[in-house]
């Protein structure tokens, strides 16, 4: 709840994506290349046309890594010299996987540029030598193509690729604060058209099979198939090679040509795109977009810009040269690590430690059918889990269906689901306003009101219907999920399940524990929660478990800012400047004023002065003037439906002046005002490792970033203070504690970071 | 206007694929003309304690024509009383002992909803027999003729007229939404602003027609892409699926022309010629059929207008009595209709498997074997649909994956699988395919002195149908 749905504007751009192209994955490859036995790639000739399979063994994806690189030379060259072929197809036997993209590790393992860079012109040159080959390659594409997989397909001649959903295309680097660095960033362009090419490798969309043949980034499509007297999977992946080596003898036989016909419209575009002057208007409008969006505090989308540019306006030798030189540059940045730190981040914590619970949930019933509720009946049904939606009255249940399809039909809409799939995904669910069906539940999550007694009153209610096995899940922002367990006559079922609004959009899932709550209970809460397509942290239980208890220090330091003197609008900007996604008066506003107020002021007395800093009095003053935020449509902006500038309320002027208080003009530079407000954050965030609320780093930077909308580009509070040092952060502290007093006091293991440089987060 | 019907022209060649969409076929094959021989046979017969035996006394169909051809000019119900008043013609029963009707029938003429009693009513039978019209896409008549054994084992009726119509020469071809949203509110308005308020707000797209569904409604996908795909999922070449086509065509004519296709009746169409014979039977060669290209994954798919049945017109009718029935009115009946079965899979993936399903179901609970079969009939919707069941019947892996059972079935004999042609050469009208299946197992039993028949169809739905038709005893 207090991670509202303004945070949810975080996947508008960054992380976020990042997290989601699951592809990537980082493998590290001991073992030396065997030169003799490949382990990457077998290759056979079948007729004239040779095909070249891709399978990285222990891994479930391939990655290209400097041994699949130099083993897929070496078979280029036994295909280049054979007089006995005249054609190659290359494909992956890797189900779901055509080339995922770059070795992370690879790149991680450099310590210079100087290194990046040497990689990345390799590389090229491999690419180059294929796009250049007398016989034709065709690239037959099963599963994600990303990254250096897509670099690797784009310079072959032909490419095909499975209709499957699992079939994606796409340049994913900039998410990771890096650039294509194996040529995509001057073939892209000739192949799709500049506006494309900038679109794929500035957001790192990726891109399905069919949206990718109209775009001309691949030539043939080949549906999947059904059973037949094989594993259907492993049928069409022989079925795409018998395509792909049919299309291969045309080309060698040049009875077909790689080149497409272009429509009206594209032809015209590129038409438009050959004058110099356009071009350079389209530069200057992407470039104008990336700063706007980026604040300039991501380096890889304006160099990108600057590489296409180079390729194009100089000629391809220019445009390699920039591209590797750029690519080793990006990788030695701070928020291409950052980034990375939160891409592996993702990857672990969307895997279950806990293992496989006993019985697997089938039936879930959710307790609310409010915002929350529908929510999480959405992201459930949708995954195919039998849902009981259940609230008081007819009404409140009518508008959570109404939003679950409504949810649906939005990606009907978008055309990423059929309304035959939107229809039997929603039959589902099961609205009702009574117990009936709950003895078959086997998990119960209850997003009611955040109020105790009603929260015991429900699970009494559940307790006294539900079979034994059932878990009892609490969706609650702040309310200690051992408190809510004390009327339970099986704690060990009880569980916090803490969903971030939007809940369809939010990635976020934070799962409480409390020291009675059984591991068979958690790992069935994360077995859902990964159901769900969520990502999941698992804290211990306390006030506002990890994420309320980061933000709230952070909150209370908002309006201690405000009060200084510092407008909304102000304070807004330097919050995005500094990365966040949402302007912090507008998160309030987004939160819920009441929201806010209840979480300050229950954590304000566990935790005392070290939650102290702005009056709660303003927040009082504004819910007593029914300025509840966004959702009375008055808070510190006023919103309407339908207009998209908000502007600032003006009856708030008096609130602000009555609690007025001076400002400390050491303190209250734009720099000071945005480290007093994410300093806090940090430290809180650190205190709670120290505590061991959170079991790793890891999840706290993961819970910041996609729960919270903590700055992407810092990668989370952890690697904040990692890649910024810890020094510079307990110095920063100091001085505002100087003149604030506990609020700001380092936590212990902050200090003792700072005391010893090698200490590090992440080793 | 031109707009409008310029449209339509250009979506017209899709009704071509139209065709491809509604697999009935029901297999009915026969075999035996080799295994005659007069292994003298002494099975056991189907009948069930408790049961009435019912039997089909005969069945007849106007002749099976290309779409646009000599019925281009009829509605469905003209055929549907064609093919009525030849049953009538060919069994000589009388009007009012009909209890009741059923036709079943896929694309409906919005004008003849219900097309069996429209049909009845024109043919001359009593205004005192009910009747209905089945809908279950190329399985259509044959919901109509187990509908009729129903009514009859349940001694409701009988004597029950099962048939079947398509035409797919005219097929309904809809305003668009929004056009008859504005026509409905047109008709509500009552004054002169109110209409012009009305008429404000028509755009020019709301002239663009909506013609019946060409893809199968869940997955959005054409009948024959799906055939395509399941050819390529059992590695069914393009030269098995020519030469299956071929096959069927050729023996298709050879039934012709040696006279065996007696269900057929002539049809003295209104103001043209008198139709004899089916039109769709043309036997060409290899060479011919390899220069086709695919019809629907193109470049490089298998399937091909060669080698996929066609838009048909026709209709057919049987006459189903209860034994003690059809015996006391001095008929000689052609064959029991014993056990059969419906089943149903996944519409996407394996929307032309129904035969499979079926078929292993209903030999177990007919307690037959593969090798009790003397004629299959099978609905030949494409040459791959019928080569691709035939190797899941005949695959341990399919049977033990997706079926749940220990094997497979097993292979029908090929020398005894739809010997008179098929779908593909004699045609499919949608409706009426499941009669013409079940009078060719009936005649080739008694043309080849066998026992036992297994029909077996496929639908659009991803549904299936099998049916033993076994043999009066002569």
């Amino acid at each position: 709840m207090v991670a509202s749905r303004a945070i949810g504007s975080l996947s508008r751009f960054t992380a976020s994506r990042t997290l989601r192209c699951s592809g990537y994955i980082c493998r590290s490859f001991t073992r030396a290349s065997a030169l003799l036995t490949r382990t990457h790639i077998n290759y056979g000739v079948k007729g004239d046309v040779a095909v070249i399979r891709i399978n990285s063994p222990n891994s479930k994806v391939n990655t290209l890594s400097q041994e699949l690189h130099s083993e897929f030379m070496e078979v280029m060259n036994e295909v280049w010299s054979s007089s006995q072929i005249r054609s190659a197809v290359l494909i992956s036997t890797k189900p779901g996987c055509f080339i995922a993209g770059a070795d992370l590790n690879m790149l991680n393992a450099c310590t210079t540029s100087q290194e990046v860079t040497q990689i990345s012109q390799e590389a090229q040159k491999m690419f180059e030598k294929l796009e250049k080959s007398t016989k034709p390659v065709v690239a037959a594409i099963n599963g994600s193509c990303l990254g250096g997989g897509l670099e690797l397909a784009i310079s072959c001649q032909y490419r095909i690729a499975t209709k499957d959903k699992k079939t994606v295309l796409g340049s994913p680097e900039v998410l990771l604060g890096i650039l294509p660095g194996a040529g995509a960033t001057q073939r892209l362009p000739k192949m799709v058209g500049i506006p494309a090419a900038f679109d794929m490798m500035l957001t790192g969309r990726s891109i399905r099979a069919d949206r990718a043949k109209k775009m001309g980034l691949v030539d043939q499509l080949v549906e999947p198939l059904g059973p037949g007297v094989k594993p259907p999977e492993e049928r069409t992946i022989e079925y795409l090679e018998e395509v792909a080596i049919t299309f291969a003898k045309g080309l060698a036989d040049k009875k077909i040509t790689p080149k497409r016909d272009k429509g009206l419209v594209e032809k015209m575009t590129s038409y438009a795109l050959s004058i110099p002057f356009v071009r350079q208007q389209i530069y200057k409008k992407v470039e104008e977009k990336v700063q706007k969006q980026t604040k300039g505090l991501y380096p890889a989308p304006l160099k990108i810009i600057d590489v296409v540019k180079t390729g194009i306006e100089q000629g391809s030798n220019a445009g390699y040269l920039s591209e590797s030189q750029r690519f080793g540059e990006l990788a030695m940045t701070k928020e291409s690590k950052a980034l990375m730190g939160l891409y592996r981040g993702q990857t672990q914590c969307k895997k279950n430690k806990f293992g496989a619970p006993q019985k697997e949930v089938k039936q879930l019933a959710v307790l609310g059918a409010g915002l929350m509720g529908a929510g999480i009946a959405q992201v459930s049904v949708d995954k195919g889990l039998q849902t009981i939606l259940k609230d008081t009255t007819l009404p409140a249940l009518g508008r959570g269906q109404q939003q679950v399809f409504k949810g649906l039909n939005d990606k009907v809409k978008k055309k990423t689901l059929t309304s035959f799939e939107r229809d039997a995904m929603f039959s589902n669910l099961i609205g009702q306003l009574d117990y009936r069906g709950f003895e078959k539940a086997d998990m119960v999550i209850e997003a009611v009101f955040e109020d105790l007694s009603l929260k015991h009153r429900v699970l009494k209610e559940t307790e006294a219907v539900i079979p034994d096995h059932c878990v009892f899940a609490s969706n609650t922002s702040a309310l200690p999920i051992g408190e809510i367990a004390t009327v339970s006559k099986r704690p060990e079922k009880v569980i916090g399940m803490h969903y971030f609004s939007p809940v369809d959009k939010m990635q976020l899932l934070e799962i409480i524990t409390t020291e009675k709550t059984s591991k068979d209970t958690t790992a069935s809460a994360v077995d859902v929660g990964l159901r769900q397509g969520k990502v999941i942290i698992v804290v211990k239980d306390g006030p506002g478990f990890y994420t309320t208890r980061c933000l709230t220090p952070m909150m209370s330091e908002v309006i201690r800012i405000l009060q200084e003197g510092v407008g909304p609008k102000k304070l807004d900007s330097l919050t995005t400047s500094f990365g966040f996604p949402v302007g912090a008066a507008t998160l309030v506003d987004e939160v819920g004023v009441d929201v806010a107020k209840h979480v300050a002021e229950n954590l304000g007395k566990e935790f005392g002065e070290r939650f102290a800093g702005g009056s709660l009095e303003m927040l009082q003053q504004m819910i007593s003037k029914g300025f509840l935020g966004r959702k009375s449509g008055k808070g510190f902006y006023i919103y309407q439906e339908g207009v998209k500038n908000k502007n600032l309320n003006s009856d708030m002027d008096s609130i602000l002046a009555s609690l007025k208080m001076p400002s400390q003009p050491d303190v209250s530079s734009d720099e000071d005002i945005q480290y007093r407000l994410v300093t806090r954050f940090v430290n809180e965030a650190i205190l709670c490792l120290q505590e061991g609320v959170l079991a790793t780093p890891t999840e706290g930077d993961i819970g910041a970033v996609f729960g919270l909308g903590f700055p992407p580009c810092l990668g989370g509070p952890f690697h904040f203070v990692d890649l910024y040092g810890a020094q510079k952060i307990v110095d920063r502290l100091r001085k505002y504690e100087a003149v604030y007093g506990k609020q700001f006091t380092p936590c212990q293991l902050l200090v003792d970071h700072a005391n010893n440089p090698n200490k590090k987060f992440y080793q | 206007m031109t707009s409008l019907l310029t449209y339509t022209f250009k979506n017209l060649p899709n009704t071509s694929k139209w065709a491809l969409r509604f697999c009935m076929r029901p297999l009915s094959s026969s075999s035996q003309v080799q295994a005659a021989a007069g292994t003298t046979k002494s099975k056991k017969t189907l009948a069930k304690p408790n049961i009435r035996n019912i039997v089909v006394v005969d069945g007849v169909r106007t002749p099976f024509l290309l779409s646009g051809t000599s019925y281009k000019d009829l509605m469905p119900h003209d055929l549907a009383r064609a093919a009525l008043s030849g049953l009538l013609h060919r069994t000589s029963v009388p009007k009012d002992v009909v209890d009741y009707i059923i036709f079943g029938t896929v694309i409906q003429e919005v004008k003849t909803s219900n097309v069996a009693r429209e049909a009845a009513l024109g043919a001359g039978f009593s205004d005192k027999t009910p009747a209905h019209t089945v809908t279950m896409a190329c399985i259509s008549s044959n919901q109509a003729m187990t509908t009729a054994v129903g009514l009859i084992a349940s001694g409701q009726c009988d004597v029950v007229v099962a048939g079947g119509v398509e035409l797919m020469s005219d097929i309904p071809i809809r305003h668009s939404r929004k056009m008859r949203k504005m026509m409905l509110d047109l008709n509500k308005a009552k004054t002169l602003a109110q209409r012009l308020s009305v008429i404000s707000k028509f755009r020019l797209n709301f002239l663009s027609p909506e013609l019946p569904a060409v893809s199968e409604f869940s997955t959005s996908e054409t009948m024959g892409h799906s055939a395509d795909r399941l050819a390529a999922a059992f590695a069914i070449s393009r030269e098995e699926q020519d030469e299956y086509a071929l096959r069927s065509h050729s023996l298709a004519k050879r039934a012709q022309d040696e006279g065996l296709l007696s269900d057929v009746v002539p049809f003295k169409v209104p103001g043209r010629d008198t139709v004899t014979q089916d039109n769709g039977i043309r036997p060409s060669s290899l060479d011919q059929m390899a220069k086709l290209k695919p019809a629907f994954i193109k470049p490089y798919g298998t399937v091909t207008a060669a080698n996929s049945s066609f838009l048909t017109d026709g209709a057919s009718a049987v006459l189903i009595m209860a034994e003690e029935k059809a015996l006391a009115m001095g008929y000689k009946p052609k064959a029991y209709l014993r056990d059969f079965m419906y089943v149903s899979q996944d519409p996407k993936d394996q929307l032309l498997l129904g035969p499979t399903y079926a078929t292993p179901k209903v030999l177990e609970k007919a307690g037959l074997t593969m090798n009790d079969i003397d004629a299959f009939e099978f609905h030949e919707a494409f040459s791959g649909q019928i080569l691709a069941n035939l190797k899941a019947m005949d695959s341990d892996w399919f049977a033990q994956n997706y079926m749940g059972r220990k094997a497979k079935v097993g292979l029908p004999p090929l020398e005894k699988f739809n010997n008179w042609g098929g779908s593909l050469s004699l045609g499919h009208p949608f409706g009426a395919t499941g009669c013409r299946l079940v009078m060719a197992a009936a005649n080739r039993l008694r043309k080849e002195g066998g026992q036992y028949g297994l029909v077996a169809a496929c639908a659009a739905g991803g549904q299936g149908h099998a049916m033993i038709v076994e043999a009066y005893p002569k």
